[in-house]
């Protein structure tokens, strides 16, 4: 067998659209737990969002938090089990809108957490509506016109922003539209989850990823945005890294 | 020989394995699958070169390659 799918993602369908980057985020995360043993010690948050039912395809102990709080539940569910893996799992709105105020003070606190931000620029769930990390101009069903900065502010970079706080080990941001980039995100949650296990702070991985039915388009012209559109806004790279050398995954 | 093997029943019809196949394997069946959308299928899997490309995109894991030559070593991608 050439490969395999991971042990730790449950052997069912997902409900997920068709060309979604849920699907590729889920496998990644359970490639790399696979990949470094650690499945019997994995605690993970999901959000309110598309990926509200992700307990459904992880094979490991996943807990639900109200909307946007993963973090402050991941919070205490790592201060009781230190000896556990916690990563949040959290789409754009429930990061970067509601639970702004929970992922900044988690990140402060220098919280042992991992976290998986999927930005998709809308809110995907409820039919998408415009969230923080919408561009300048996209139209969603509440910016009918598209988004204009006078009016609903700017995309917000969310990496960038938690980047100054001295409670951040890692931050990266990576995108989940072609070979090259899905492998380049999955070397940075290695390097989330080694953060973690290192003790040496948060950890965050930003993932730009493909919304083709919230967006209104195909999934082939949804990567093609994401290539075109969102990565001029959200540039990609490691923003922070403060652990020690982590040896990663060729 | 690897061997491309999709699941039908998994496949969504996305076709963001079609853009990434080197060899152009892959195109959509033309039966429709129990979701009620034309899936992918591959015109000759035994022609798959073993890249994992069509792997690493699909978002709903309906694509395997199988290799009978090295059955017990999995590939890293």
């Amino acid at each position: 067998m050439k490969y395999q799918p991971p042990h730790a993602l449950q052997p069912v369908s997902t409900h997920y659209c068709a060309g979604c980057g849920h699907g590729v985020a889920h496998r990644l995360i359970c490639e790399v737990i696979d990949e470094l043993g650690i499945r019997e010690r994995v605690l993970a948050v999901a959000p309110v969002g598309c990926a509200v039912l992700a307990y459904d395809y992880w094979n490991f102990d996943v807990t639900e938090a109200a909307h946007g709080r993963a973090p402050a539940v991941a919070t205490g569910m790592k201060r009781c089990n230190p000896d556990k893996l916690v990563f949040t799992y959290q789409g754009d709105g429930d990061l970067a809108a509601i639970g702004a105020g929970e992922i900044v003070n988690a990140a402060n606190r220098g919280e042992l957490i991992s976290v998986f931000f999927i930005n998709n620029a809308n809110y995907g769930m409820t039919g998408g509506q415009m969230a923080p990390t919408t561009l300048l101009g996209q139209k969603t069903t509440t910016s009918p016109a598209g988004r204009v900065a006078r009016r609903e502010g700017w995309p917000m970079k969310v990496v960038e922003m938690l980047t100054q706080l001295d409670g951040v080990a890692f931050a990266a941001r990576c995108a989940l539209h072609t070979p090259k980039h899905i492998r380049d995100a999955k070397r940075a949650i290695h390097t989330a989850f080694v953060t973690q296990m290192q003790e040496a702070g948060f950890a965050i991985v930003e993932l730009l990823a493909a919304c083709p039915v919230g967006w209104g388009v195909t999934p082939i012209q949804a990567i093609e945005l994401v290539e075109q559109q969102m990565i001029p806004v959200y540039p990609l790279g490691v923003f922070k890294q403060a652990s020690s050398p982590v040896s990663l995954p060729s | 020989m690897p061997q491309v093997v999709i699941d039908r029943s998994r496949c969504k019809g996305c076709e963001l394995c079609f853009k990434v196949c080197p060899k152009k394997l892959l195109r959509r069946s033309s039966q429709l699958s129990a979701r009620g959308i034309y899936p992918c299928e591959a015109s000759d899997p035994t022609a798959c070169i073993g890249c994992l490309q069509c792997v690493l995109v699909c978002p709903d894991v309906a694509i395997t390659v199988e290799d009978d030559t090295d059955d017990e070593q999995p590939t890293r991608k």
